[in-house]
């Protein structure tokens, strides 16, 4: 057992880090440390650069543009690239779509969608819940039936993510209906601009746009969009959402937002001293620091195990990623809200285009949104509490 | 970076692992318990011949030049059995003093006597006023010719009763919680004025209240710099704090284990308990909270060695924040879903409650930690 870092794994971290250091505009950089949403333009100039370097889809098949480095190489990249900070990729297609198109997709579908997910010329969105299917999402309604060599799909998504930018989406859709709910669902490819496709936002309580409600109204889909066999698209589903919970626990973004925290409470001062120095404050700081040490290490744990588990058998600790690594994220938003005390109160919707200057400091006006925002991140990806389900049904068996 | 255990790790695992199972059940610990020195002599003996008494030191001193991830997996081990032996006070921290701060005429006249199990120290550096601080010490060290003579009182001396001979902090120089002027010193149990007053502590364990008067230390057995011993203390006790927070991962390992067991088993409103979600989310926390708690077990392992000593005291003080929130909470827990079962002296789960505890208790519980580390700048810097 050693649980230092290899000299090549250091050399490799050093390698990456010096790469993101020049590769990432600044402009971009800029908006990552005061907490805003990179645009659509900033993802894909990155998304580019990445591509550019071979380390779009690190994690993919090598045939598919994968890179090949071991597990720990992959956690050291994410690592880095989230402290950077640096936008990351499009998660639906890199992490979700792409792992399953090359997985269970037949040749036509990897060569032509593959490429064009790691250059993001496509810009996928995920249609899986819906508002009777959350995280009971095997009882989604939405319908797809056979009409010759297309599929006619009805039904609606919901919470579905930067919709509005999407030219895809892939979606589960029930082509069974007189079997188990597990049994009739299909994992179908939709090119958004097909007629009958509606998206129409949500607007979440930090007043940003992100999600969408996406309504299916008699839209054709070729049946060359099937992914894999019809009625097998939940397992397909368990391969992606198992494959979402690797690195979901964000280490990076924290380690990121800490160190601002830090750096802030240097210089916001109370009365004569440093809100860094009030120990209450402080400690809630190390606490927090603790708590992510920790999670560090359990995540170089399960990523050390990752080679050798079985496939497909998800190991009960990565639920303790999603459960430590969401709590602790969202407790590192409270925590910069708490830095900028008075001035987390002026509202500057996003949107509007608006220049008249802020009431007090420039990197202020991000802290409460995204605290708000960051409630959701308990929520989605299979809750907190299913995840508890999980880890219960692991140590219990029940 | 590599979590598996060597070939050499996983033998030693497995016969400690073995020991254990064959030789400290429940019952058994509990007879141990009550023998004359509060720990079994004959347990003592068949680590001295697994060569777990030997395990940290060099070859040449007839160790094995084991490292820390070798004493965690002891002492895990010792924490899942609740084991009673002295094996901190007398191999991580007197031994890791001699280790680390003795001459070599020193370890080559007293660690092969470790190994062999024939002699048994304690750490004597609490005092009624120091609470946590190991630099708060009163206890004075006067020259005299060519030695010392020590006076004052220590308190909650770890096995203080059964040991031999005992390490002691006391000041040569400087006040009372001056960094600089404290030494260290090899005291004869039965030395005249030593007095000791041997106690159980709340977890079943043995400590002392230990008395100086005039008490004359000869220079062969000063250990180190006497005017310089913090450093190599503050070390040893991280050292130690590593190991224990070994211990109690195995504590912490078992109370779930036992948990689950008992949810299992336990029939209400004609069911197995188990099957309530409230109780299972409850055990999931119990399981989160002790994995994390082992990660820092390992941080703690790994950084336990470090070179630099800032950097080893911030990653030790996390680990301890960890480890007494974890064991609080696991612990808490196992009581609270065994129900009234829990609460009774026969079973086990209370006694390895009272364990973690008392771990909490040692060189420093979580708020102390906190407010260190907190002080000191935190683990990620701006």
């Amino acid at each position: 057992m050693d649980l230092r870092f290899t000299d090549e794994e250091l050399a490799f971290r050093d390698e990456v880090r010096a790469f993101f250091r020049t590769a990432l505009p600044n402009s971009i950089r800029r908006k990552m440390i005061d907490g805003h949403h990179p645009s659509k333009d900033d993802l894909v100039t990155w998304s580019r650069i990445l591509n550019a370097k071979g380390w779009a889809v690190p994690h993919w098949l090598v045939e598919w543009g994968g890179t090949g480095w071991s597990p720990v190489q992959q956690y050291i990249f994410r690592d880095e690239l989230q402290q950077a900070p640096a936008p990351e990729p499009l998660a639906f297609g890199v992490n979700m779509v792409g792992p399953v198109i090359y997985t269970f997709g037949n040749e036509d579908q990897k060569r032509r969608f593959l490429p064009r997910i790691a250059n993001l010329d496509d810009w996928w969105c995920q249609g899986f819940s819906e508002p009777g299917a959350g995280s009971d999402l095997a009882s989604l309604k939405t319908t797809a039936k056979r009409d010759g060599d297309h599929y006619i799909v009805n039904g609606q998504k919901t919470w579905t993510t930067l919709a509005q930018h999407a030219d895809w989406i892939f979606c589960l859709a029930r082509t069974d209906s007189a079997v188990k709910k597990q049994e009739g669902i299909s994992f179908l490819l939709i090119d958004m601009k097909t007629p009958g496709i509606t998206v129409r936002p949500i607007q979440t309580i930090d007043g940003g746009h992100e999600v969408n409600e996406v309504f299916f109204d008699d839209v054709r889909v070729p049946v060359d969009n099937l992914v894999g066999q019809e009625n097998k698209g939940w397992d397909y589903a368990k391969f992606l959402l198992g494959n979402e919970r690797v690195g979901i626990a964000r280490i990076g973004i924290s380690k990121a937002r800490l160190k601002r925290v830090r750096e802030l409470a240097s210089l916001e001062r109370v009365g004569d001293v440093p809100l860094i120095a009030i120990p209450r404050f402080r400690e809630k700081l190390a606490a927090i620091e603790v708590e992510l040490k920790a999670l560090e290490m359990t995540q170089l744990r399960v990523v050390a195990a990752e080679s050798r588990r079985e496939k497909g058998k998800p190991d009960p600790a990565s639920s303790i990623l999603k459960i430590k690594g969401s709590e602790i994220q969202q407790a590192t938003t409270e925590l910069l809200m708490e830095v900028v005390g008075p001035f987390a109160m002026p509202y500057q919707p996003e949107e509007e285009g608006r220049n008249e200057p802020l009431d007090g400091p420039d990197w202020a006006s991000t802290a409460a949104p995204t605290y708000f925002n960051w409630r959701k991140i308990s929520i989605y990806g299979g809750s907190n509490e299913i995840q508890k389900n999980i880890i219960a049904k692991a140590i219990l068996g029940f | 970076m590599d979590f598996d255990l060597s070939e050499e790790q996983r033998l030693l695992k497995d016969s400690v692992d073995r020991l254990m199972a064959d030789r400290y059940d429940f019952e058994s610990r509990q007879r141990y318990a009550k023998e004359p020195e509060g720990w079994s002599r004959e347990l003592w003996s068949a680590y001295a011949e697994l060569g777990l008494l030997a395990l940290p030191f060099d070859e040449a001193h007839g160790g094995f030049g084991g490292g820390p991830v070798e004493t965690m997996t002891i002492m895990e081990a010792f924490g899942r059995s609740l084991a009673l032996e002295p094996y901190l006070a007398t191999v991580i921290l007197g031994g890791g003093l001699l280790r680390h701060g003795g001459s070599e005429e020193q370890k080559a006249a007293y660690l092969p006597q470790i190994a062999s199990g024939d002699l048994r120290l304690a750490l004597a550096h609490t005092e009624r006023q120091s609470r946590y601080d190991l630099f708060d010490v009163a206890t004075s060290a006067r020259h005299d010719g060519g030695g010392f003579v020590l006076d004052g009182q220590k308190s909650v001396v770890l096995h203080g009763d059964s040991a031999d001979k005992i390490l002691v902090t006391a000041r040569v120089a400087g006040s009372r919680r001056d960094r600089d002027g404290i030494g260290l010193f090899l005291v004869d149990a039965n030395a005249p004025g030593v007095s000791r007053r041997g106690y159980p502590t709340q977890d079943g364990q043995r400590a002392a209240e230990v008395t100086l008067e005039s008490v004359r230390v000869d220079a062969g057995n000063v250990i180190g710099n006497p005017e310089g011993a913090l450093p190599v203390v503050e070390k040893v006790t991280d050292i130690a704090i590593a190991a224990l927070a070994a211990e109690a991962i195995g504590a912490m390992d078992e109370m779930l284990k036992l948990t689950v067991d008992y949810l299992k088993t336990r029939r209400q409103f004609n069911t197995t308990i188990g099957s309530f979600q409230v109780l299972q989310h409850r055990s999931s926390e119990m399981f989160i909270a002790l994995e994390q708690a082992r990660s820092m077990a390992m941080f703690a392992a790994m950084m336990a060695q470090e070179e630099n000593s800032e950097e080893r005291r911030k990653a030790i003080s996390a680990a301890k924040v960890q480890i007494g929130r974890s064991g609080r909470f696991v612990g808490q827990q196992a009581i609270q879903l065994h129900g009234g079962v829990g609460m009774t002296m026969e079973y086990k789960v209370g006694h390895l409650f009272k364990r973690v505890t008392m771990i909490d208790t040692l060189f420093g519980d979580a708020d102390h930690h906190l407010s260190k580390l907190a002080e000191t700048g935190g683990l990620i810097a701006a």
